[in-house]
């Protein structure tokens, strides 16, 4: 996929800068090593089931990922499948985390019991409501680790399960694609020495 | 072409066992092996190649996959000897073959004259060792630039006025300025500072083999697929191997350097990857296991010919540990720059790297333009700390900053303290049985006048680059560094120093050490150029006396 991508801007000529298209095929073994590379790490790969969350709790913690990273114009938490990559943290690397995301849903409910005493959960709770009940609660560990989780999971290597078809890499402007000729930013087109 | 490399018994007697392959280990390696000598390199990380490394930043950057692990190697942490250590991550150090030179930045500056003669020029500073070091620019330009152009390295000589002199240019032209470039020579321009552009071991061409950079943007914290970084894994350490002398042992994990009744090294003990020790023996024993590791290792060394642990007569062995200085400004510009494309840095300024007796303390620095944050990091501690920390406004803020945003890098001065050190821990174990390192740091009173010094510079470059927005990362006291300095000091006097100008220890003949724990004082923030021109220097020192008989 991302090698017919290269060749296609190869081919069109679609690549500015001074160096041009053969610098880029002066390298082109390179690249394509270096891109079969990012294509094997890009495999994303969606859970069919939560391996540590129930499905109650998936959806309350991916309430809480959905206010933190809010989806608008552009794909949020919710959309980069930010979740799945919390469930998959918390059966490998994080795994000592378990206990906190327990114990800290069960805080959620207590605090939503202030903000909206008629939700029964979190994720039915109206938008505002929910900010007030992480108000409450986001100097916790757990508010804090759900952040952390949150935001790894929408800007980690999609590998990990969120980061869903590269959504929180373009939210943010950031491509990952081996190889770039200059001008890489605004300022350093047309670059003069001196100017 | 397939290489056989020689495989040593450990009842063999090599000629040198060199402790650890990274930025100094490996280039003792290739020129002790070219030189004729049988090397047995032992190397506590593994052997990775350049396929295995990833774009991943969870995985390098956060889970640590290519440095020291916390969890079986534990450091413990104090700012005074008064304090007691708590278990704390303290230092960092690539832990593979080709150890720190596969994931730094790669900034190469050399030294300038004053670095080694500053004591000479500045009097003494109470309340630390800052001395002059026994080598002179003069002694070490020939190596730096065997450095440049053994390893590759990329730059433009003449640009920038402060710069010492040299023998030869650059081997290779500049890598392409980036945005962050460019902004800093504006700013620069209209302060009257002189921006060039920024040495770096990584090739803008192709070089002796190697492909030339792809400007992926992968550099800081991870390793170089393509080899276009020059590091000793891309460069010496295949070279060292096809001797066919160098047998580089990697997941060996030396706790002791063994000696005779008459104070002679007779070679280490190690833990290879299953646990087993094994006794390597060796007519001279060079250590290059970084300034933290390295004064670790000898203090663990003790004997009863050795209370103190080898090479520790001064009591110096750990301390005058220096990290580095660092200041941080972060700007927000009008159009995108995109600094995680390509290199790191571009351009640098070096207008404030001597002391200015007139500011009323020591210190001095370079300054460079980065974002050397890749997404996570950037969301986690990139953006300007007034910013929502989650939300619309944190997600908008994101959005906004990533590709606009740079930050104005000082690296400064470190004095040496000597209370600031590496020295055994009473209480925590490593995951092998043998004493964690217990690291004692606070930067000397100058060091936080120097930061503080450059966190204004680099406000006022920012605002010189027309950034529309700047803010200052708090200053805080180091507690943390990769910068490992200073602690089995290089000088003339045995009683004021670990090892002598040959890098040999003053109280073992047969045991050298080499590497960022040499160092007398901190240079500007980038030691990694000095600590491989120590390397290429100690190698000729080292192999001069072997083939005068010297080394008995």
């Amino acid at each position: 996929m991302k090698r017919n991508e290269i060749s296609r801007r190869l081919f069109l000529g679609n690549l500015s800068g001074g160096l041009g298209a053969a610098w880029l095929a002066s390298r082109m073994p390179e690249i394509l090593a270096a891109q079969d590379h990012a294509h094997r790490a890009a495999i994303s790969r969606k859970p069919v089931k939560f391996e540590f969350f129930t499905a109650e709790q998936a959806a309350e913690v991916e309430a809480i990922a959905a206010q933190i990273i809010p989806s608008d114009s552009s794909p949020g938490a919710r959309e980069a499948h930010v979740i799945y990559f919390i469930d998959r943290a918390l059966t490998t690397f994080d795994k000592d985390k378990q206990k906190l995301y327990a114990d800290g849903l069960k805080r959620l409910q207590r605090a939503l019991k202030k903000f909206a005493p008629k939700a029964a959960r979190f994720s039915e709770a109206a938008d505002e409501r929910q900010i007030e009940t992480l108000k409450a609660i986001e100097k916790t560990p757990f508010f804090q680790t759900v952040r952390t989780h949150t935001i790894i999971g929408f800007l980690a290597n999609p590998d990990y399960g969120g980061n869903f078809e590269r959504a929180g890499w373009k939210v943010i402007g950031f491509e990952d694609n081996f190889f770039y000729q200059p001008p890489f930013g605004y300022y350093d087109r047309d670059y003069k020495e001196g100017q | 072409m397939k290489q056989e490399h020689p495989k040593y018994e450990p009842a063999t007697e090599v000629d040198f066992v060199v402790i650890g392959a990274g930025a100094a280990g490996g280039i003792l390696a290739k020129e002790l092996s070219t030189a004729g000598f049988r090397i047995v390199v032992l190397e506590q990380g593994p052997y990775l190649r350049e396929a295995d490394f990833e774009h991943d930043e969870l995985k390098y950057v956060f889970h640590g996959a290519i440095t020291n692990d916390f969890k079986r190697q534990p450091n413990t942490f104090r700012k005074t000897e008064k304090e007691k250590a708590k278990t704390q991550p303290a230092i960092a150090y690539a832990r593979l073959v080709g150890g720190g030179s596969v994931h730094f930045t790669t900034n190469y500056w050399r030294f300038h004259e004053i670095d080694f003669i500053e004591r000479s020029k500045l009097g003494p500073i109470a309340g630390t060792g800052f001395a002059d070091w026994p080598v002179t620019y003069t002694d070490l330009e020939p190596y730096y630039t065997k450095a440049e152009w053994d390893l590759g390295v990329s730059g433009l000589a003449g640009t920038s006025p402060f710069d010492p002199w040299r023998s030869k240019p650059y081997p290779l032209p500049p890598l392409p300025i980036k945005s962050s470039g460019v902004l800093t020579e504006r700013g620069a321009r209209k302060l009257g500072w002189h921006a060039f552009p920024a040495p770096m071991a990584i090739i803008s061409q192709p070089y002796r083999g190697r492909a030339a950079c792809l400007h992926c943007g992968f550099c800081e914290l991870y390793g170089c697929e393509v080899k276009a970084k020059s590091s000793t894994l891309a460069t010496v350490i295949p070279e060292a191997e096809r001797t066919g002398r160098c047998e580089i042992r990697p997941d060996s994990y030396v706790r002791k350097i063994e000696t005779d009744k008459s104070g002679r090294a007779t070679g280490v003990i190690y833990f290879d990857k299953a646990g087993h020790e094994i006794f390597q023996r060796a007519k001279a024993v060079v250590i290059s296991a970084n300034g933290a590791e390295t004064p670790r290792l000898l203090l663990m060394s003790k004997s009863n010919l050795f209370p103190h642990g080898l090479a520790n007569s001064s009591g110096l062995v750990g301390r005058y540990l220096m990290f580095n200085g660092a200041a941080l400004a972060g700007g927000l510009f009008e159009h995108q720059l995109n600094e995680y494309k390509s290199v790191v840095v571009t351009r640098v300024i070096h207008d404030f790297y001597d002391t200015d007796p007139k500011r009323g303390f020591y210190g001095g620095g370079g300054i460079d333009m980065r974002l050397d944050l890749y997404p996570i990091g950037f969301a986690m501690f990139g953006l300007p700390p007034d910013t929502p920390q989650w939300g619309a406004g944190f997600k908008a803020a994101l959005k906004e900053y990533f590709t606009r945003s740079v930050y104005v890098f000082g690296h400064t001065t470190s004095l040496p303290v000597a209370s600031n050190s590496i020295s055994l821990d009473p209480a925590v174990k490593d995951a092998w049985g043998l004493p964690a390192m217990r690291v004692t740091y606070k930067d000397h009173l100058d060091d936080m006048k120097t930061m503080k010094f450059f966190l204004d510079r680099g406000m006022e470059l920012l605002d010189a680059a027309d950034a529309r927005k700047k803010w200052a990362f708090p200053l805080q006291e180091s507690t943390f560094s990769a910068h490992l300095l200073g602690t089995c000091r290089m000088g003339d006097d045995p009683r004021r120093s670990v090892i002598n100008k040959s890098h040999r220890a003053h109280d073992v003949p047969n045991l050298f050490i080499c590497d960022g724990s040499s160092f007398v004082t901190s240079g500007r923030g980038q030691p990694t150029c000095t600590i491989q021109a120590l390397a290429y220097r100690a190698a000729d020192q080292i192999i001069g006396m072997a083939k005068r008989g010297e080394i008995k």
